[in-house]
């Protein structure tokens, strides 16, 4: 990666390669720096009494990054592949204090007078990663003093149809004081990338945060900036789903979605097998929590009514034993476990990782004894007839049966009612009528990964004749605000077993 | 149990271990013996429980041997520190219990009085009257006949069996010449109208040794009724007993005593084949209990009764994953259907349908309509139409049945069990062996599976991963073709193909000749008539549609190339199953290209050059930079190789326009695999598909045929790899030549791939060249392994599915491929 900063003589009197003075860097100079995971470079391609430029090269060896996994962020097919060695703002960042951290403190021992001056800068960095809208950067450095010429990347210039790339060539021009400018440029180009970050210790967040500590404070997009750092990185170690997204050369989290809504669902999402939603507040460690936070509407309300609404049928069902099938992250077991009228709760769920949540969120291995015995975990597929289903008083699926390709529908049915018969079912599923309400055009569904959501009419002949089939009477409800034209957002149905 | 070895506190536990032992050992099927005192009724009786509870039979062999003996022996062992009296209790005990053994429940008890006796005595084991595991066939199993004495004589005749009669011209025996026996699975009376007639010649058949016959319900309850106890006469035994009246006391008599020796079920065939009249669950196989017995006569009943009052049954078969095929009768069906390796033979020839016998082991199905209703069902059963005695194919689970009238029909969808994939597994393969399957690798794959793959019934294979060939420990490349050739000649494989890799998606193409095919073997939806998918099991495409056209191409394709004859053997149904490549890679990667590709050449190019700028403005100053330079330059260099590297690969596509596929590999078609067949073999049937593709969509691959022992062949091998390269080629798989091969450490791998230079850069990084001496320390040990056992349950998969396995066989082979595929395994290999 590469930076270059190049001063212009702030007066006649003033030899623009005083810049050399200020950075503690000779300009006749090539220098050489461990910045941790590359190595920088400092040289000046001009040093004279108008103009003086430095440049920054940071090389990073691609190889060490692999094999000393010092890298965090990406999954191991992507780990060579990599855009560190070109674009990561965190080890450009991480040299920058190395190698002018003097500088940013603004000392100067020969200059003092200079090093508290104003001068005319200009700095490039000809690829900047910038995670979301590009006007985010105009919004992050103009507030502090300097016109922002920030023009994105194609990907291909060859393959225009792809676009832009998430990289802009930054340009920043400001009359400022040295200090300043690399403080805001250490700061602020991590918070840009915002996704992969490559600190060599822990301890870079602290530091990064204190250099800002003098005009963060009165930034307006503070909150943006230190929200980019709190963020947590993924684990290094790819999950099996990962290794199997790779086998099919799609992104690594094509297939491992189980527990991060998209910025393009609905946030209607609940349980089942998107349940980040029906949390107002509270970040779990490993899930994509901007997704959420940054983009579309909340409408928490939703996913809570239809908590309420599944308990109360599971109530008037009478059920003392439930199986949530397709649990998600356990909302609705949370809510039923401290209900004290179910006596024997089993969440099943086809995802590994919605279980791991699960588990942390209903604290099962800190539950006392008697609660602890109340309720259990287990993977499971509903295309798949399970054994441990069989018995129960009530099932749920809430919101499940949407993730499931129609022509597999047959199959669930079966296991479900076929094979595990629980006494009652309760289903809930997105009524697709309402999707107008939401402002979705038609065929847009409020998920990426539905496979279809039905119209109330589609939903009860399908459930009709589930029930028929097996043997169970059906009756139907809805949740939410019951729209005089297109009904219910959230469809629900409760089937029993003759 | 416990530290001190006297100590009688830890007795319960140490029983309550033996207990859980000697289950364990039961459940396996394994001889057990307790050597214990055993003298108190309470053990005893604790033991025959275990035994009942896994339905085999207690035997009691009492050592009864003088006191003083036992005081002296006792007195002998240095360890046992408790008197006299202790071995005098233990004495009165056993004479007490003796008499009572048979009564707590020990089938036989063997007392052996005296040292002499114990000395002299040698233990033989008796096998159960069920077990007929030496008596290997060939067999004829013949449904349930209910008195229909006229079927019963067509039906031996058309399965070949000259029927001897005795003066007065009734037939009292059966004979076939090849030397073939009939087992008949139970319920020849009742009903219909010759009881006496079919007992007379099956009891002929039986005792002469030409027949095995299990006892059907309605014989259990005849014999009761000739022993004159109280029994009810319905559902046909008055007719059979107003039948019997007309004969003499002594045929009655025979008839009492035949019905009574019956046994309820056989296993025959070394254990490959069960016969029971309503059929057995696997852990009931060669066992013997009271409910064994019910359930071989009655099924597994829940004690309901259905609208017709019938007794409601759990249907067994379809949980079935024994792997011995079970026939049974029992339950009239209209129609013959395989469900998870078993069958049931009674087709209602009483009520109109008809008699149903299954040659063992050809599995073939002979049949007899009946000669009109002899009586009418509870419930409503279908008239047959006659048959002309061709043999019928029964249909199999999960597919259809080409009987002569369209008689067989599919059965209910297949059911799958969760523990048919998850868990720790161990999945049989011919090619290998036990390929185990951690439950862990399970988890991931159930997730895949389940919510993005195609329909387990699609699902016949997934194509296994590839291993690399040797690193090349020297040069600019880190792959080499000579070490390939050099490894296959390693490996005693004289002749590999070369094959063009074309860089796409790996692809499965299935294609059926018609829609009926379509839906019957495959529950394709209406409309389509194959399907495409990637190497996980996904659907390639979700548009219905657009995978419609592909499979169209190919049908149309194989059509003309007249290549369904050449697949297909007579009767096949006309499916096939090719292995190959779809391109462009973007068509299905382009997410990854757009993400990850294409975004770092971005990065790359404009950051390099700029510094290649910065640099040069340095060194004109007169400032050292040339090393680094020279090396930036060269970055900048590698970063537009990397992005041509990838540009090759992509390409617009529009529908089917601009889409190519490249098939290389025959998988199956209708009842066969081609794993025999050499690759040029299969890659000439590619190219008769793609010289009869109209649309221009089929690909040919280019091969070279290389001589590993040959240095003149090497090096041509390696001179083509080196301009197909050279053109942007991806590289090449290497392949040995006959296909499947067997060398002298086993299994061969089926293919490694040696890439090109440029493509490399797409998977180490667009500037690996530069760090080729560490790039070099790469294992590929592990990969080479994990191709092996995918290529073996991949081809499971196939040979279980074209030999008509049930589904959850050929499923748990798939799956394997899947969950092996998520075991951690260096990704760029």
């Amino acid at each position: 990666m590469l930076l270059t900063l190049t001063a212009d003589a702030p007066d006649a009197a003033t030899p623009a390669s005083d810049l050399g003075h200020l950075l503690h860097k000779h300009p006749d100079r090539v220098q050489t720096f461990d910045a941790g995971v590359g190595t920088a470079h400092v040289l000046y391609p001009r040093a004279d009494a108008e103009r003086c430029t430095v440049a920054l090269l940071v090389e990073v060896d691609p190889v060490g990054l692999v094999r000393d996994r010092a890298g965090r962020g990406d999954g191991p097919l992507a780990a060579y592949v990599n855009d560190v060695p070109y674009a990561s703002a965190s080890v450009l960042a991480v040299a920058l204090r190395r190698v002018f951290g003097t500088a940013m403190t603004g000392r100067c021992d020969r200059r003092p007078e200079l090093a508290s001056r104003a001068l005319p800068l200009e700095v490039h960095v000809p690829a900047v990663a910038v995670r979301g809208d590009v006007a985010l950067v105009a919004e992050l450095f103009a507030p502090l003093g300097w016109d922002v010429a920030a023009t994105p990347l194609p990907l291909d210039p060859r393959v225009p149809a792809w676009g832009d790339s998430r990289y802009v060539d930054l340009r920043l021009r400001g009359t400022l004081r040295l200090a300043d400018a690399l403080s805001h440029l250490y700061v602020l180009l991590p918070a840009l990338d915002g996704e992969k970050h490559y600190w060599v210790g822990e301890d870079e967040v602290d530091k990064l945060l204190r250099a800002g500590e003098a005009w963060l404070a009165d930034h307006p997009r503070r909150d943006v900036v230190v929200d980019r750092y709190l963020r947590r990185s993924r684990p290094l170690a790819a999950s099996a789903l990962e290794r199997l997204a790779e086998v099919e050369h799609v992104p690594a989290d094509a297939l491992d979605d189980a527990v991060a809504a998209r910025p393009e669902d609905v946030d209607d999402t609940s349980a089942a097998t998107s349940a980040t939603t029906g949390t107002p507040t509270g970040t779990p460690a490993d899930t994509d929590a901007d997704a959420v936070a940054d983009d579309g509407p909340r409408t928490p309300a939703l996913a809570r009514l239809r908590v309420e609404a599944v308990h109360a049928a599971l109530r008037a069902a009478g059920a003392r034993t439930v199986v949530d099938l397709g649990c998600g992250e356990g909302v609705l077991l949370r809510e039923l476990l401290a209900d004290a009228s179910f006596d024997r709760l089993l969440g099943v769920d086809v995802s590994h990782r919605a279980l791991q949540v699960a588990a942390r969120r209903l604290r099962l291995d800190r539950l006392p004894e008697r609660q602890r015995a109340r309720v259990d975990l287990a993977q499971s597929a509903l295309t798949y007839l399970d054994d441990r289903l069989v018995g129960f008083d009530a099932a749920v699926l809430m919101e499940v049966v949407e993730h499931v390709d129609p022509p597999r529908l047959p199959a669930l049915e079966q296991a479900v009612l076929g094979h595990a018969r629980p006494g009652a079912l309760v289903v809930t599923t997105p009524n697709v009528e309402h999707n107008a309400r939401y402002g979705l055009d038609a065929g847009h569904l409020r998920h990426h990964d539905h496979r279809f959501e039905w119209t109330r009419a589609q939903f009860r002949d399908w459930a009709r004749a589930a029930a028929a089939a097996h043997g169970y009477d059906v009756t139907f409800g809805g949740v939410g605000d019951e729209d005089p034209d297109v009904g219910p957002p959230t469809q629900l149905a409760v089937l029993t077993r003759r | 149990m416990s530290d001190d070895p006297t100590s009688q506190a830890a007795t319960p536990e140490a029983f309550a271990l033996l207990h859980h032992l000697v289950g364990v050992r039961l459940r396996a099927g394994l001889l057990t013996v307790v050597d214990a005192t055993n003298v108190q009724p309470d053990a005893r009786r604790q033991l025959v429980a275990v035994a009942r509870e896994h339905d085999v039979l207690p035997v009691a062999i009492v050592l009864d041997v003088p006191e003083d003996v036992a005081q002296a022996r006792n007195a002998a062992r240095p360890d046992r520190g408790f008197g006299t009296h202790v071995v005098r209790r233990q004495a009165q005990q056993l004479r007490r219990s003796v008499r009572g053994l048979a009564r707590e429940g020990f089938r036989t008890v063997h007392v052996l009085d005296g040292v002499a006796a114990v000395e002299a005595a040698e233990v033989v084991r008796v096998p159960l009257r069920n077990d007929l595991r030496g008596v290997t066939g060939p067999f004829d199993v013949v449904g349930d006949v209910h008195g229909c004495r006229a079927e019963l004589e067509t039906l031996l005749g058309r399965l070949g069996y000259v029927l001897v009669r005795d003066a007065e011209g009734r037939p009292v025996d059966a004979t076939h010449p090849e030397g073939r026996r009939a087992v008949f699975v139970g319920d020849l009376v009742d009903r219909g109208p010759d009881s006496p007639g079919v007992l007379r010649l099956v009891m002929g058949m039986v005792e002469a040794g030409h027949a095995l016959c299990v006892s059907g319900n309605h014989e259990a309850k005849l014999v009761r009724a000739l022993a004159g106890r109280q029994v009810s006469t319905s559902h046909g035994l008055a007719e059979t007993l107003a039948q019997l009246a007309a004969e003499p006391p002594e045929f009655r008599e025979r008839v009492r005593a035949f019905c009574d020796r019956l046994v309820a079920h056989y296993v025959l065939d070394e254990g490959r084949l069960v016969v029971a009249h309503a059929g057995l669950k696997e852990a009931y196989h060669g066992r013997a209990s009271g409910r064994v017995r019910s359930f071989a006569l009655f099924g597994d009943t829940t004690g309901e009764t259905d609208e017709y009052g019938l007794p409601v049954r759990l249907p067994w078969a379809e949980d079935y994953r024994g792997s011995a095929t079970v026939l049974y009768g029992h339950t009239p069906t209209p129609a013959l259907t395989w469900v998870n390796d078993t069958l049931c033979l009674d087709t209602g020839c009483v009520f109109g349908g008809r008699l149903s016998a299954l040659r063992y082991p050809e599995r073939e199905a002979v049949q007899v309509t009946a000669e009109r209703v002899w009586c009418d069902p509870v419930r409503p059963f279908p008239r047959a139409e006659p048959t002309d005695g061709a043999p019928v194919v029964v249909g199999r689970s999960g597919a259809p049945g080409g009987g002569p009238d369209g008689d067989v029909v599919r059965g209910a969808p297949d059911r799958l069990r969760l523990d048919d994939v998850a868990g720790r597994r161990v999945v049989e393969t011919r090619l290998m062996g036990r390929v185990s399957l951690r439950p862990e690798d399970a988890v991931g794959a159930l997730e895949v599976m389940s919510r993005f793959a195609l329909d387990p019934r699609v699902l016949l294979h997934l194509p296994p991963t590839m291993s690399p060939c040797a690193t090349a420990r020297e040069g600019d490349l880190l792959e080499h073709p000579r070490e390939a050739f050099a490894q296959y000649a390693h490996d005693g494989v004289a002749d590999v193909v070369c094959e063009e890799k074309h860089m796409g998606s790996r692809a499965v193409v299935l294609v059926c000749r018609d829609a009926t095919v379509a839906a019957a073997r495959f529950a394709l939806p209406a409309g389509a008539t194959g399907a495409v998918w990637t190497r996980t099991g996904r659907a390639f495409w979700q548009d219905a549609a657009r995978t419609q056209a592909l499979v169209d191409t190919v049908a149309s394709a194989v059509a003309a190339a007249g290549a369904w004859d050449d697949l297909l053997a007579d009767g096949d149904d006309a499916w096939l199953l090719l292995d190959c490549e779809l391109l462009p890679w973007s068509a299905k990667a382009g997410e990854l290209l757009r993400t990850q590709y294409a975004a770092v050449g971005a990065a790359a190019r404009a950051v390099l050059p700029a510094a290649v700028d910065a640099l040069a403005a340095a060194g004109d100053r007169g400032l050292d930079v040339s090393e680094l330079l020279t090396r930036t330059r060269r970055r900048a260099d590698d970063a537009e190789r990397f992005t041509a590297a990838y540009r090759r690969y992509v390409w617009d596509v529009d529908g089917l326009d601009g889409v190519r596929l490249a098939p290389f590999q025959v998988l199956a078609a209708g009842s066969r695999t081609f794993t025999d067949r050499d690759h040029l073999w299969h890659l000439g049937v590619a190219d008769r598909l793609v010289a009869a593709d109209a649309s221009g969509v089929l690909l040919g691959t280019r091969r070279l045929v290389v001589r590993t022992g040959d240095p003149a062949s090497v090096a041509e091998g390696t001179a083509w790899w080196q301009a197909l390269t050279d053109d942007g080629g991806e590289g090449m798989v290497v392949k040995p030549l006959a296909n499947l091969v067997r060398g002298p450490r086993g299994l061969v791998q089926p293919g490694v791939k040696v890439r090109g230079r440029e493509y490399l850069r797409i998977v180490y990084g667009p500037e690996y060249t530069s760090h080729l001496p560490r790039l070099r320390q790469r294992s590929l040990g592990r990969k080479r392994s994990l191709a092996l056992r995918e290529y073996a349950l991949g081809v499971e998969a196939l040979e279980r599915y074209v030999a008509g396995a049930p589904l959850w066989r050929v499923h748990e082979a798939v799956f394997g491929v899947l969950a092996l595929e998520s075991a951690p395994v260096d990704p760029r290999l």
